[in-house]
């Protein structure tokens, strides 16, 4: 809705117009049509060979596309080398250059650009401090921790003041707590400076909490696009549904014996109740016996991963509630208003 | 369940495993048996060597009887500096830069292409072109050279055949470097060193270049640098410790060799004649001793230079 809302009034930050990337007989993006509005914090989601990095090095001008147009704020980009782009990338392994020092790293762009030592270091020292790293200017990247190379490489990108941020998986190789604070970082910064992130991710938390829309990508080809509260609600195909937080996938026949309808539905794990023996579930819920074959600890929660007649199901339920350990007998109990039909495959 | 219930016993308790146990607590002494071997070969046999040759420069030798007179003295390094001996080192020195520099430049596309784009096949071709010219003997391929530099040898009927004569009489009529034939001429020394040499420089060459993580180029374009701009930042800067590192080779090797100089160019004479000469016919030990010692200074002196340029800093 985004999109449209804003194609109208302006061109869009990037748009993919039919494009295709072949590798010998293999499509790396298939056939994409997609828009991604200006100052949009946009996530573009998958597993590993699902086409989002192709995407991503689309727009960078990394690759060319096999067929279809790119366009960035409406100019067409055919032809032009990815250094004449307005665009600018914080690289997966962050790309620091070895031989210079962080300050030198993040002056790079503006080097290159002609602009005068004095004007560009201040540049360079605002850069660091946006990212919370003044004070490292004359180390060099290999004595930076990996969390520290990641800001350098943020600052690198935003010192040339891109119209479009790119970012390939750039919280992948920080652990859990730097993750968690970089995502948080991130966004302000999109929000301060009021840019166009594309993010690229294989971790659906991670685009399901930054972004402000997600495209899913599977086999090369664009699955799903909207909202993160839209794609964890309403999944239009199962890939989707399991992909983005593990959802339990009905099978059509089981959802016509439950509702009357012949269609496959998605089921989110923390819409399961584990019922309490003896206790009774509400009028219109349906009740499913099973055996308990996993119980994984998550701290607030547990999933429960329960053998039953329609197949497994996992349920999420707080820490303190329903069976602790495998083995046992459980009853779940769900509403018929959480199963949510996909139209989709 | 069948890999629940199997016992597997304990691997045999051999002697080996025994030694293995022993070296395995004890790290320091593991190392130490590793490390003997070749601390005696480069303690012993190498740097003695070289030291007792520094030694012997400090000696001199008595004019008249023709014996080493084993009291120190800088007389023999004096002799150096004699306008004649000078001379040699002078021209033995620009003759090792010359073709150190030619081997760079043509060096640097070859290992570029290897780096960065020859994959499979095309890369042990590579490997195979490069390494080839190492397996047959060096005379052989200096005494090949010399025919297809003679006067009336291959280049030169070809250069008829395709009437570039006139260029290549150009190039002999040119001062110093020139002669009456390429066999004869600085021009073919060089050429005979450069392609001697020249595995020595693309393989370190290409070894730094494939270090270089192709995103790091991305990044280079990614920021707005053009391919020349990205060549002259990020690249290059990046090969410089293997350009070093075969600069090392190609510069050494010619400083040193003797055989190639015998073979092929003008009749004077460049420095690793001069030691061959010295230490047989002349039977002067501590000249050539003190001649042996330049190229130790001269590489000393570069590789200082070098280091103050910032060639290593991306070590």
């Amino acid at each position: 809705m985004v999109a449209d809302m804003t194609a109208a009034t302006a061109p869009a930050a990037a748009s993919f117009r039919g494009v295709s990337r072949l590798f010998g007989d293999v499509r790396a993006v298939d056939r994409l049509d997609l828009d991604v509005a200006p100052g949009e914090f946009f996530a573009m989601l998958g597993p590993s060979g699902s086409g989002k990095t192709t995407c991503l090095r689309l727009i960078a001008g990394f690759e060319q596309p096999s067929e279809g147009e790119i366009s960035i704020f409406g100019e067409p980009m055919a032809g032009v080398p990815a250094y004449r782009r307005p665009v600018n990338t914080v690289f997966q392994d962050y790309a620091l250059f070895p031989h210079m020092n962080v300050l030198a790293n993040v002056c790079y762009g503006l080097t290159i650009r002609g602009v005068a030592r004095e004007e560009r270091e201040k540049l360079g020292r605002e850069a660091l401090a946006l990212v919370k790293l003044a004070g490292m200017e004359a180390r060099k990247p290999g004595q930076l921790s990996g969390g520290q190379r990641q800001r350098v490489a943020l600052a690198r990108a935003l010192v040339v003041r891109p119209k479009v941020l790119l970012l390939d998986e750039p919280l992948g190789a920080l652990d859990l707590k730097l993750r968690e604070e970089m995502q948080g970082e991130l966004k302000s910064l999109h929000r301060r400076l009021g840019l166009t992130f594309v993010f690229v991710t294989h971790d659906q938390g991670e685009a399901l909490s930054m972004a402000d829309r997600v495209a899913v990508f599977n086999e090369g080809r664009l699955v799903q696009v909207g909202a993160p509260d839209e794609i964890y609600e309403r999944p239009q195909t199962r890939f989707v549904a399991d992909f983005v937080g593990g959802s339990n996938v009905i099978e059509p026949e089981t959802t016509r014996a439950w509702i009357g309808v012949a269609k496959a539905a998605s089921l989110r794990p923390e819409k399961i109740a584990v019922l309490a023996d003896g206790a009774t579930a509400s009028g219109d819920a349906v009740v499913i016996v099973g055996t308990v074959s996993e119980v994984l600890y998550h701290g607030a929660t547990k999933r429960i991963e329960v053998a039953t007649d329609v197949g497994r199901l996992v349920a999420a339920v707080p820490a303190r509630e329903g069976p602790a350990v495998a083995g046992g007998g459980v009853r779940l109990a769900f509403s018929r208003d959480a199963l949510h039909l996909m139209d989709g495959p | 369940m069948t890999l629940a219930a199997a016992t597997i016993g304990e691997p045999r308790n051999s002697w080996l495993r025994r030694i293995s146990d022993v070296l395995t607590a004890r790290r320091g002494f593991f190392l130490l048996l590793l490390l003997i071997p070749p601390l005696l070969w480069l303690g012993v046999v190498y740097l003695g060597s070289l030291f007792a040759l520094l030694a012997e420069s400090f000696f001199s030798l008595d004019d008249f009887s023709g014996i080493v007179v084993r009291q120190p003295t800088l007389a023999t390094y004096a002799e150096l500096f004699r306008p004649a001996n000078f001379d040699i080192i002078v021209r033995t020195t620009l003759i090792a830069a010359t073709v150190t520099i030619l081997s760079i430049v043509v060096a640097f596309p070859i290992a570029y292409y290897a780096a960065r784009y020859a994959r499979g096949r095309a890369k042990a071709a590579f490997y195979l072109a490069v390494m080839m010219p190492l397996w047959s003997s060096y005379l052989v391929k200096v005494y090949a050279w010399k025919l297809l530099l003679a006067k009336e040898g291959v280049i030169g009927w070809v250069m008829n055949a395709i009437g570039a004569t006139p260029i290549l009489n150009a190039a002999l009529a040119t001062p110093v470097i020139g002669g009456p034939a390429l066999s004869t001429s600085y021009i073919g020394m060089v050429l005979v060193f450069m392609y001697l040499w020249i595995p020595y420089m693309i393989l370190p060459v290409q070894a730094a270049l494939e270090r270089v993580p192709g995103s790091l180029i991305e990044a280079s374009g990614d920021l707005g640098a053009n391919p020349g701009q990205t060549f002259r930042t990020v690249i290059l800067p990046l090969a410089l410790p293997g350009v070093v590192a075969g600069a090392i080779f190609t510069f050494s090797l010619t400083l040193g060799d003797y055989i190639v100089p015998e073979i092929v160019g003008p009749s004077s004479l460049i420095l690793g004649q001069v030691v061959y000469v010295q230490q047989g016919t002349a039977g002067n030990i501590p000249l050539a001793a003190a001649f042996s010692v330049v190229p130790i200074l001269v590489m000393g002196v570069l590789l200082t230079i070098a280091k103050r340029t910032g060639a290593f800093d991306a070590l």
